[in-house]
């Protein structure tokens, strides 16, 4: 499973240090924080700002800009559900209706116990094994809705 | 002896339990004391094939697959690593007829190789590109790359060798190579499948790139979809630097080069050359007005060569086998060859890389060989999301940069979707207009209005509200984002939408929509 730990300015600040002496380096910045935290909190748009002597508003403006960046703390688990083209035409929309069902959430909601969040995304390049799916890191081709059932209790157990 | 195994650790082969495979291998090898050593290579590109086994025998190498990891221990007794018959058995992998028709000249390596072993790529012809390229010197290096013919893999088309020879006349100073691995078409996965199978033919022709026209230092912008193909990169990159591949003395030579890797952030918008630029610099990922171009004004505003995967990747051949090689592949203004890629509901789904001319029947019929369901075809789509859906009337249409626009699509970056008899067109003319809306970069209007009002008033269509005007509308709306867009998500989500209304005209009737 994903590993998350809670906010702390401290640590923030020591990734942001990390990365900032980068060319362009808000984007790494983001990643490395996301990848700590599970999400980029609102608190740490001022710490960067500050590091790269860029406005609140043009970090702002950059980190709203990109679908991967999440605002609030996601689930344990991340289910990624391809809603592209090539996983529409291997029955996609229909195994996205059954997993929606399945967990009580739409995409893009995370369960109430905090298990699994549930996110679209247009393609993860497995498009010769349609329809596709990431849990977390693992990528997942040919599914059906009886197999990701199996995953998700797998790791939700 | 050590039996020498092969399994690919491609993230589509890992998506049908590669992993478990190698695993169970292992498990019944040590179970029955044999000693084996499995090497993970990248995928071969037969992925209805996959998980796959091949096993090196005295008369090469042996396949066997789809497997379950219940087979592999069975495999084992029935004297698998002796090659002998068996169902699962697929003999040679080079005799198996889709990729005996194919030219591999890309992809010569990918799914042999070992991904992690620069060893390995310099067993296999690997640097010999850069060798020769050493031995001509820049300028003719750049007209080796020019002669060849080779165009922009990413679906524009632009030769190659033009737009290094721009970069090169610019003043010296600094300049960069930037890498577009944002590869974010859907029924796409051929950047991919070379940056996990084989990621030093791409270090290598960004090298080329870099020395021939004076940058010193080169990008490469993976999507962040492609966490596997981000780890490949990286790896090879640390293995090339130990080498002194890349570095302040390449290859032993005067020129200094260096890679690094960055990772996109889910925005589609940012495959577009100079939105992509914008966020390499961390900004938004805005599309540029052009000119000027990025060959003159590019990543920090420095003089840069942007180019695909698929191009770099092409480099080192035609720098080792020489530009007439690699020219005399292909038809008309399209030479060499085309990595297409078999997607969505479709038999035989993988990597086809075959010289330009091959026709979109021959590829869909007869390497595809139908739909999975079993259903007829009905369209296809061509060149991702911004393609146009082609019905089976038109699957004479040679794959052509040229032929293909004559038909009102593109190629685009050589994904093919395949739908069958159940797609609902207009339901896929809104998605294009929808997947528009999602992803506009918002700094032009016909792309981030244009194409919100689109999907609103094909839903009316669908909802039979006075149809013929809203038919009209569209088309009209179609006509300002081709040609009011600064780039080409905006410009070119009208071949989807155009296509299916053509091409499809029934599903946009009100008697069909109504009935459901």
């Amino acid at each position: 499973m994903a590993f998350h730990e809670p906010w702390n300015d401290a640590v923030a600040a020591t990734i942001i240090a990390q990365h900032k002496a980068q060319e362009g380096a808000t984007l790494p910045i983001f990643h490395a924080l996301q990848k700590a935290f599970g999400y980029v909190p609102a608190e740490a748009v001022p710490m960067i700002a500050e590091a790269l002597n860029l406005s609140r508003a043009e970090v702002h403006g950059v980190l709203t800009f990109y679908h991967d960046f999440r605002s609030e703390p996601p689930g344990c688990h991340i289910l990624k559900l391809c809603r592209a083209e090539a996983c529409q035409a291997a029955g996609g929309d229909h195994l996205a209706t059954g997993v929606e069902r399945q967990l009580g959430i739409k995409l893009g909601e995370t369960t109430p116990d905090q298990q699994v969040t549930l996110e679209p995304v247009f393609c993860l390049g497995l498009c010769a094994v349609a329809p596709s799916a990431m849990l977390d890191d693992q990528p997942i081709g040919r599914v059906d809705a009886a197999r990701l059932d199996a995953l998700l209790n797998e790791v939700r157990s | 002896m050590t039996i020498r195994f092969f399994i690919s650790r491609d993230a589509a082969s890992l998506a049908v339990g590669a992993d478990a495979i190698a695993k169970a291998l292992q498990q019944a090898a040590d179970t029955k004391g044999l000693a084996i050593e499995i090497i993970r290579t990248g995928s071969r590109g037969l992925f209805w094939l996959e998980p796959m086994i091949e096993v090196e025998t005295p008369q090469g190498r042996i396949a066997y697959g789809p497997l379950a990891p219940e087979n592999v221990a069975e495999l084992l007794t029935d004297g698998l690593m002796n090659g002998e018959p068996h169902p699962l058995c697929l003999g040679r992998p080079e005799a198996i007829p889709y990729l005996a028709k194919q030219q591999r000249l890309t992809f010569a390596r990918c799914g042999i190789v070992d991904p992690r072993s620069l060893e390995d790529y310099l067993a296999h012809g690997g640097y010999r590109g850069l060798a020769r390229a050493l031995d001509l010197g820049p300028a003719a290096m750049i007209e080796e790359v020019v002669e060849s013919g080779l165009r922009g893999r990413g679906g524009a088309g632009f030769p190659t060798g033009i737009k290094w020879r721009t970069v090169a006349q610019t003043k010296p100073g600094q300049k960069y190579i930037v890498c577009n691995a944002d590869e974010g078409d859907s029924g796409t996965f051929s950047d991919r499948m070379i940056m996990e199978g084989d990621p030093f033919v791409l270090i290598e022709g960004m090298t080329i790139a870099g020395i021939a026209v004076g940058a010193t230092k080169g990008y490469i912008y993976i999507r962040s979809e492609y966490p596997h193909a981000v780890h490949a990169m990286e790896a090879a990159i640390e293995a090339a630097r130990r080498a002194d591949y890349l570095g302040s003395n390449v290859a032993g030579s005067e020129w200094a080069f260096d890679i690094e890797v960055r990772v996109g952030a889910g925005a589609y918008v940012c495959g577009e050359e100079t939105a992509l630029l914008e966020s390499l610099e961390g900004k938004r990922g805005l599309v540029r007005a052009k000119p000027p171009l990025p060959a003159h004004v590019g990543l920090f505003g420095c003089p840069t060569v942007i180019n695909n995967v698929m191009s770099l990747a092409t480099v080192p051949f035609i720098l080792a086998q020489g530009a007439k090689t690699y020219q005399d592949y292909g038809m008309g203004r399209s030479r060499g060859t085309m990595p297409i890629q078999l997607a969505g509901n479709v038999k035989h789904g993988g990597l086809v890389e075959i010289a330009f001319g091959v026709t979109l029947g021959e590829l869909v019929e007869g390497f595809g060989g139908g739909t999975r369901s079993g259903r007829p075809v009905r369209a296809v789509q061509v060149g991702g999301p911004l393609g146009a859906y082609f019905p089976v009337d038109l699957f004479d249409t040679p794959f052509d940069y040229e032929a293909f626009a004559a038909r009102d699509g593109l190629i685009g970056h050589g994904g093919i979707v395949v739908f069958d008899d159940t797609v609902d067109m207009l339901k896929q003319a809104r998605f294009a207009m929808e997947f528009c809306a999602h992803e506009s970069c918002g700094k032009c209007t016909p792309c981030r209005i244009g194409s919100t009002r689109g999907a609103e008033t094909l839903d009316k269509i669908a909802h039979g509200m006075e149809a013929e005007h809203n038919l009209a509308l569209v088309k009209d709306l179609c006509e300002t984002m081709k040609f009011g867009s600064l780039c080409a998500l905006g410009g070119f989500t009208p071949y989807p939408v155009m296509s299916a209304l053509t091409h499809f005209q029934d599903d946009f009737t009100p008697v069909r929509h109504a009935a459901e």
